[in-house]
């Protein structure tokens, strides 16, 4: 054990003091609570827990004790500091919290703004509908065919049972090429696609052909030159009208909803025997005929019933023509017009809309009908 | 075809109170669809009218309105002021003194129209002078019914202004119009559609009154002379095979026909005439077969039915003269002189006139596919080509004819010639061995053998169950003479089609068919999916543009004379003169769809249309038409496909003004040429397909020194993208700079038809380096950027042009680009010294290629 400190400075000394070091604590206390911001609170730390602090300098005093004081001066000033340092982070941990508060304040906007700076584009709903009927179709089984819209007409009408006097070769419906006797035509359905079909595939054979077709009318409201229909054929062992009538319904279900009735009716078309004439349930009166105010009904003209298109168990000697045995195969076939479909499902009120290109008709449908 | 439901009622039952609708209804159910209902609907006042004064005035708009007085009798402002009706009309096909029908207020027209007094063209019209279509009684809207000419001189003579005119014109009887399918022509009569009505009532017994069923005489040499001469038949089929005539002498012709037969004609739609014509138009109305009367004493001694000789012509009824074909069936008087083009329409000269006292009658039945072909040749539909093109009963001719000289007797006197013409070589159709459960495989619905042949014999069939072949499920069928549809070389369906019918379509059950495997969409159906979502999410529009174009276009476009483009399929009979031409290409069509929407206020624009081009590369060829009647062989198959023009997916896609919009945010940015080449770039990268892009200076239709090819590695052309040549905006009246891309959307399919193979790629950390290269203006980024990578070595994970200088900083005629490449090891931390080493590489190659100098 050494002697005694030979630099002993009273003076100095009385910085360990226990009143002098609880004033200090007290003045770093009331300095950290008086201080309104981290920067203060910065000054504060220094002042108080700095290298010149009051308790600092305590501290360094603790190594010119005696022995016996060192401890207990120690102690009191470790404590001394520690009531400090904690009180200085809670005061930072508040003062941080309040500038975190403002900094989101002060960053509100206001998100009403307008935000897309790209115009959005869109799809043309008359493909959407296709692609609807078709995905539907697909989720059964089938599959989706296509073919040229500029067809020759061995395909487009002879293989479909329509003969050179058919009133549908004439001048007055379908679009003509030059040269006339180059037996090409723009196809005026898509039937020739089921033709394509039958002669490239093994029955047996489960499409949908959705496409563009052409017909020799002006454009008016429930005419265009250019439209888009969407067939079905099956042909396979042992089918049915029933199944025909099962597809239908099918298809009306899909586009026009699960409860959607129909009614089925004979009729006449050159490629199927038996044909078929389907109608629906008019969806807008429920099959009333009337509105809610006793008006006729101007989605059925009031009969109640719209008609989807036509049908049938494809004739014999189209099959023939394709090369399907017809004592061994049959099929049925049906399609329908696509623009009128959009016009019944949407509300369209004419063909101009579709036709025309307006972007404001494609952008007002989302990208799935 | 019209049919009132008192006539109906005449040949088949009709329960008490059956409305119109009732009777469509049921017509539907066998398979008569309805068109529309006429007549019953009418509530009066609707009176005969007499035109008094008309005093015309030509309105603002052009249009001329009369405003008329017209005495209606002791109707309307007679009854309540004491002077004739005031009417504002806007028709001219008539003159004072007329009889017209008006309608007064109070009344009500079809389709529950309700007049009133009201004020119109500046005056009060009290009421209305009706057009044919207003009252229900045809679809004639040309001018108002002139009652003297609606129902001839004679007919009217007795009428007087405030007649009832709905008891007059029959409006106060319902009358069905049914559309006949072509395989019903036996429906173009009374006597069909009441055979259906009676089907659809379940054909109880005695409940059809068939008015065919009347007694005729034998044919006889004493007969009108009659010579069928057909030395040119259409596909073997005779176009006469059967002919009769008959003769009725001394018929006043100062008689006209009966008033319940005119209003019968009216509400069939048919003007009354003559006696002679009425009768002939009232038996085809009945029964179906058409028929024809002659004034015997304009004729030699005998009737030659014939072709036409090359050159002929012939001055038809409507007063054309038409010029004939060798194909055209004629009937002639003794061969020379022209009466009338077969089956389709009488000639002007030997016509019944007001003078005729003789009639020759001819019942006679004409090959389908002849009328059909003259009727559409001529463009001249009647109402007797109309029941031939369909088939008429050939059973009906000595029945109607006989119908006709009956009721000429009654009512015009006279008496029928003893003599009896009747050539016949009809034959009976053949009797058909059916499979009695064929309805039932074919329909899906269970009918018993006795079902089946109740039905048939129910349709007129002859049903023999024991002659040769029959057995417990086949029975010998033989169809009635008016179902011509039912014979063919495999009928089955047919009946499987009647049976079903006459059961009830809606009886069929709804079976959902279940296929057994789909391969779900193809790889090209989803890609051309891609391609477009991929579009649309980039700010394009999809519209659907008509594929038909200028022949100018090609100019404007400013497509080189030996441009492929400029080989377009022409259309034989376009809509339009103006635009023959079939798009060569999808912008071709979508400048109209563009330019459209910027004259309707749209300013900022971006389209994009998906579909087939049509490019024949040079004239069309031939495709062969083969038989039907078995597949075509391979050879023809290939010609048949061949035949048809090459007919390319492709994407098409136009922009201007501004793609991002102005707003709080700042300026907007108008479209420009790398808008165009980056939606390209967009679709390729949805599809994970690599394109090369390289500039072009000389593509038409776009500016040559803003216009990209694209290409796929390998070289094949996918499109070109850029800002359209200024002169082509102009002349196609386009906005300024206009962006536009097109491309090949099956060669995208093509390219993305493999699956993508995943490349692996590294976890250690990157290192970057920035370098600027100095090159000559007219270098190509791409073809620095390639030399950068093809120099740089394995390491390099991404090139990235960060900016572009050109300016006093560097040398003129330069330009200075800066990259930033990005190398990582697949296996280790990269040193400074090794990306170093990477990096002078790249630039190295870069120099050597491109003449790059490190700045
Ligand atoms: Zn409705």
């Amino acid at each position: 054990m050494s002697g005694p400190n030979t630099n002993y400075d009273p003076v100095e000394v009385s910085a360990l003091d226990p009143a002098n070091v609880d004033a200090a604590v007290q003045e770093a206390l009331t300095a950290i609570a008086g201080a309104g911001s981290l920067d203060d609170l910065k000054a504060v730390r220094i002042a108080h827990q700095g290298e010149k602090s009051p308790l600092a300098l305590a501290n360094r005093e603790i190594g010119a004790l005696p022995p016996s004081a060192k401890a207990e001066a120690g102690k009191r000033v470790g404590q001394a500091r520690g009531r400090v340092g904690q009180a200085i982070a809670a005061r930072q941990a508040e003062l941080e919290a309040e500038r975190d508060e403002r900094i989101l304040v002060e960053e509100r906007v206001d998100v009403t703004l307008p935000a897309v700076r790209r115009a959005a584009g869109a799809r043309h709903p008359i493909e959407l509908v296709s692609q609807r009927l078709a995905d539907a179709f697909v989720g059964m089984g089938w599959e989706v065919a296509e073919g040229p819209e500029l067809e020759s007409e061995w395909l487009n009408f002879d293989a479909l049972n329509l003969g050179p006097d058919h009133p549908a070769r004439q001048m007055q419906d379908t679009f003509f090429l030059d040269p006339v006797d180059s037996g090409l035509v723009l196809r005026t359905q898509t039937s020739p696609v089921q033709i394509r079909t039958m002669l490239e595939k093994e029955p047996p054979i489960y499409v949908v052909a959705p496409g563009k077709v052409f017909r020799t009318d002006d454009l008016d409201a429930t005419h265009t030159p250019v439209f888009h229909q969407i067939e079905c054929l099956a042909i396979d062992k042992g089918l049915t009208m029933a199944h025909l009538r099962g597809a239908l319904d099918a298809f009306v279900r899909i586009m026009f909803g699960e409860e959607t009735r129909t009614r089925v009716r004979a009729s006449y078309f050159p490629f199927t025997e038996p044909s078929m004439e389907t109608d629906f349930v008019c969806f807008a009166c429920h099959g009333t005929g009337h509105d809610e105010s006793g008006a006729q009904c101007r989605s059925c003209g009031g009969s109640g019933w719209i008609e989807l298109g036509g049908s049938g168990m494809v004739n014999r000697k189209v099959l023939r023509a394709c090369g399907i045995d017809p004592d061994v195969y049959s099929g049925f076939a049906f399609g329908l017009g696509i623009e009128r479909a959009l016009m019944l499902r949407h509300g369209v009120q004419g063909m101009h809309e579709m036709v025309e290109g307006d972007i404001r008709f494609s952008q007002q449908f989302g990208m799935e009908v | 075809m019209r049919m009132p439901l008192r006539w109906l009622a005449e040949y088949t039952d009709l329960a008490p109170g059956t409305s119109g609708a009732d009777v469509a209804a049921a017509l539907v159910s066998v398979g008569i669809e309805e068109e529309d209902l006429h007549g019953g609907d009418i509530t009066g006042p609707l009176v005969v009218g007499r035109v008094l004064e008309l005093e015309e005035q030509v309105q603002k708009n052009g249009k001329p309105i009369r405003y008329c007085v017209v005495d209606v009798g002791e109707n309307g402002q007679m009854l309540t002021e004491g002077k004739h009706q005031e009417i504002v009309c806007g028709a001219q096909n008539f003159e004072v003194g007329d009889l017209v029908v008006v309608v007064l207020p109070g009344a009500t027209l079809p389709g529950g129209f309700q007049i009133s007094a009201r004020k119109t063209y500046g005056r009060v019209s009290n009421g209305m002078i009706c057009a044919e279509d207003e009252i229900g009684l045809g679809h004639d809207h040309d001018g108002i019914i002139v009652l003297t000419r609606l129902l001839g001189e004679e007919a009217s003579a007795d009428l007087k202004p405030g007649d009832d005119a709905i008891a007059l014109l029959g409006l106060g009887e319902e009358t069905i119009e049914a559309n006949v399918t072509p395989d019903r022509g036996y429906c173009f009569s009374v006597r069909g559609l009441a055979r259906e009505y009676w089907h659809s009532q379940g054909s109880p017994e005695g409940g059809f009154r068939d008015p065919a069923l009347v007694e005729t005489p034998a044919s006889n040499d004493l007969g009108y002379t009659v010579r069928v001469e057909d030395d040119s038949p259409i596909d073997g089929v005779a176009g006469c095979d059967r002919y009769v005539a008959r003769i009725i002498r001394g018929i006043d012709p100062t008689r006209p026909s009966p008033a319940w037969m005119q209003q019968r004609l009216t509400q069939m739609g048919m003007r009354p005439i003559s006696l002679a014509v009425d009768v002939t138009n009232y038996v085809m109305l009945a029964v179906g077969q058409p028929l024809h009367a002659f004034d015997v004493d304009k004729l030699s001694g005998s009737i030659v039915v014939r072709r036409a000789r090359p050159g002929e012509t012939l001055t038809t009824l409507d007063d054309v003269e038409r010029t004939l074909s060798p194909e055209d069936l004629l009937i002639t008087d003794g061969g020379e002189h022209l009466l009338a083009i077969a089956g389709v329409m009488g000639g002007a000269s030997s016509e019944v006139d007001a003078s005729t006292t003789s009639v020759l009658v001819e019942a006679a039945h004409f090959d389908s596919t002849s009328i059909a072909r003259t009727s559409r040749r001529h463009k001249l539909v009647t109402e007797a080509s109309k029941r031939f093109e369909r088939g008429v009963d050939p059973a009906l001719a000595a029945t109607a004819a006989q119908l006709a000289v009956d009721l000429l007797v009654e009512h015009g006197g006279g008496t029928v010639d003893d003599g009896v013409t009747d050539l016949d070589r009809t034959t009976e159709p053949p009797a058909y061995l059916l499979d009695v459960t064929e309805p039932s495989r074919i329909v899906g619905l269970d009918y018993s053998r006795e079902r089946v042949v109740k039905i048939l014999r129910d349709l007129g069939c002859t049903v023999d169950e024991s002659g040769q072949g029959t057995d417990e499920t086949h029975v010998l069928v033989t169809p009635p003479s008016w179902r011509p549809d039912l014979v063919n070389d495999s009928p089955g369906p047919d009946y499987a089609e009647e049976v079903a019918r006459i059961d009830g379509y809606n009886n069929i059950p709804s079976v959902t068919p279940t296929p057994v495997e789909g391969q779900g969409l193809t790889h090209g159906q989803k890609t051309r999916r891609v391609v477009a979502d991929a579009l649309a999410g980039a700010g394009f529009t999809e519209v659907l543009t008509y594929p038909f174009v200028a022949e100018s276009l090609a100019d404007e476009l400013m497509l080189p004379a030996d441009d492929d483009r400029r080989h377009a399929v022409r259309v034989a009979n376009p809509l339009s003169e103006e635009r023959p031409l079939l798009r060569t290409s999808v912008i071709a069509s979508l400048v109209d769809a563009l330019r459209r929407n910027v004259s309707r206020g749209h300013k900022d624009v971006a389209l994009f249309e998906l579909g087939l081009v049509f490019r024949p590369g040079g004239p069309l060829g031939r495709a062969p038409i083969p038989s039907v009647l078995q597949r075509p062989d391979a050879d023809t198959l290939e010609q048949l496909y061949a035949a048809v023009p090459d007919q390319p997916r492709r994407a098409g896609l136009l922009a201007t003004g501004l793609v991002e919009r102005a707003g709080w945010w700042g300026p907007g940015r108008a479209a420009d040429w790398s808008d165009a080449v980056a939606a390209v770039r967009t679709v390729a990268t949805a599809l994970a397909v690599d394109v090369v892009v390289a500039n072009d200076p000389g593509h038409a239709p776009w500016h040559p020194g803003r216009c990209a090819r694209l290409t796929l590695p390998d070289g094949t052309l996918v499109g070109h993208a850029g800002e359209l040549h200024p002169k082509v905006l102009a002349a196609l009246d386009l906005p300024p700079r206009t962006v536009a891309a097109e491309f090949d959307v099956d060669v995208l399919v093509s390219a993305s038809a493999e699956p993508v193979q995943a490349r692996p790629f590294s976890t250690f950390p990157p290192a970057l380096t920035d370098i600027a290269l100095l090159v000559r203006s007219d270098v190509a980024a791409a073809d620095v950027e390639a030399a950068l990578c093809a120099g740089a070595g394995e390491a390099l994970e991404s090139v990235v042009l960060f900016d572009v200088y050109e300016g006093e900083r560097v040398e003129a005629g330069h330009r200075s680009l800066a990259y930033r490449l990005t190398f990582r090891a697949a296996d280790r931390t990269l040193t400074t010294e090794e990306v170093n080493g990477f990096r002078d590489a790249a630039v190295a190659a870069a120099a050597t290629a491109t003449g790059a100098v490190q700045r």
